[in-house]
């Protein structure tokens, strides 16, 4: 320990997860440093590739004692962090019964179950029901795009399309709206729709999408459901990739 | 030692029912095959399709299919709480209103009379059926959880053979089931 007990994120250290040590660089986030190192934490709205944005939630750990997101949060050394426990998952379970409740989450009809990061989190948590009442909400289609397919009932306002289109395809298709329960997602188009909007069936921000909200026409059951990404294993199982 | 003292447990009641479903639940319970007669060892079954009994005695455990999108769905569904100590919301519909529940944007009035009075092909004069034998629909279908306690839910469209089989003998067994990845599956 320094002589001075700040905490300093600016150098490279180690922290503590779940009693593990793990390295982290100059400016990492613990979710960051957690994946890079092929630790998982429950995670909706972050990807390794973009920044973070803290919306979901899911990645609530407890650093020395105090709730906060890993997404968000910098690494520093002497952190004590508690990520897998049955207080913090009982959590992440009430907030994913809240997301399911607050869209229209029918995974029966959706050609993204089985690759969905959503309901892969939610087997991994064990949730068996919704616990809430159902909201229903009136939600729109947009079959407009020749190539895709834009779901507004199973977004979940993650915005990772958002930053997708801003930060890799500089085309800024996406945009979030409203204020709270009317929060929504806006298409940069002159008449709102996905045809008339600069997106691209190739774009980042369409293949971004951890849900069922954006779809890829004519490929919804190319891989059959059982042998799609988290039928073989479960989303712990598959830390994702970091870039060096 | 005296065998009597320690008589055989009885075996317990189950009751199952369909309300806003498709019956696939129940036929992916019939999917434990050769199970079933395992089953038979420890439960005997009540108020059931498979049974054939209209009315619900007291039993053990109900096991609830599909949602509620009429009145009598409604009065089934509070006759099974009342008589069972055990209920399951058993497959998506019961768990979340499933496939029936995409209605729930809908008019129903004007749903039925699209169907009923201004379908292509039909008959000049048609009318929505309105039997008073027919249960009311009501204008929004909902899962059962919102109306009675639900004490487990065994989510899947439906829940396979195995799932069933799973929850139901760590239920028996006097666990609380947790079907795992795999048998855990809202599709």
């Amino acid at each position: 320990m320094s002589t001075n007990d700040r905490i300093d994120a600016l150098s490279p250290g180690t922290f503590m997860l779940d009693g593990e040590e793990i390295d982290f660089g100059p400016g990492e986030s613990i979710l960051e440093a957690a994946t890079r190192t092929g630790h998982y934490i429950p995670h909706l709205c972050w990807h390794p590739e973009f920044g973070a944005k803290g919306s979901c939630r899911l990645c609530t750990v407890r650093i020395n004692g105090r709730i906060g997101a890993a997404c968000t949060v910098q690494a520093a050394s002497g952190q004590e962090v508690q990520n897998n426990t049955d207080e913090l998952n009982a959590l992440r379970k009430t907030l994913l019964q809240m997301i399911f409740i607050e869209g229209n989450h029918f995974c029966p009809s959706c050609e993204k179950s089985g690759n969905c990061r959503l309901q892969a989190t939610a087997y991994d948590i064990g949730m068996e029901g919704p616990h809430f009442e159902e909201f229903y909400p009136e939600r729109r289609v947009d079959a407009s795009h020749p190539d895709l397919l834009l779901d507004l009932n199973r977004c979940i306002l993650c915005s990772l399309c958002v930053r997708a289109s801003h930060d890799v395809d500089r085309k800024d298709v996406f945009a979030i709206g409203g204020h709270g329960i009317h929060t929504h997602l806006l298409i940069n188009s002159p008449n709102g729709l996905m045809a008339d909007s600069a997106l691209q069936a190739s774009d980042r921000a369409a293949n971004v999408c951890p849900v069922g909200a954006i779809l890829h026409k004519r490929v919804g059951f190319a891989t059959p459901i059982g042998k799609r990404k988290f039928d073989t294993l479960a989303v712990s199982e598959q830390v994702e990739e970091t870039k060096p | 030692m005296n065998t009597a003292v320690f008589p055989h447990p009885r075996k317990l009641k189950l009751a199952t029912v369909s309300l806003a479903g498709c019956f696939g639940c129940h036929m992916s319970f019939l999917d434990i095959d050769e199970r079933l007669l395992d089953l038979l060892e420890l439960v005997e079954f009540d108020r059931s399709p498979l049974t054939d009994i209209k009315t619900i005695g007291k039993c053990d455990i109900g096991l609830i299919e599909g949602g509620l999108c009429n009145a009598e769905n409604v009065h089934v569904l509070r006759e099974f709480r009342a008589n069972c100590k055990i209920l399951i919301a058993m497959g998506a519909c019961a768990v979340n209103g499933g496939l029936p529940a995409q209605r729930n944007q809908l008019d129903v009035g004007q749903m039925m009379r699209d169907v009923y009075c201004h379908q292509v092909g039909g008959t000049a004069g048609n009318q929505i059926p309105n039997d008073p034998e027919l249960p009311l629909p009501l204008n929004h279908v909902h899962p059962i959880h919102e109306v009675v306690h639900i004490d487990y839910f065994l989510p899947g469209c439906p829940p396979s053979g195995d799932a069933i089989w799973t929850f139901l003998t760590e239920l028996l067994a006097g666990r609380t089931p947790h079907l795992g990845h795999g048998l855990l599956r809202y599709d």
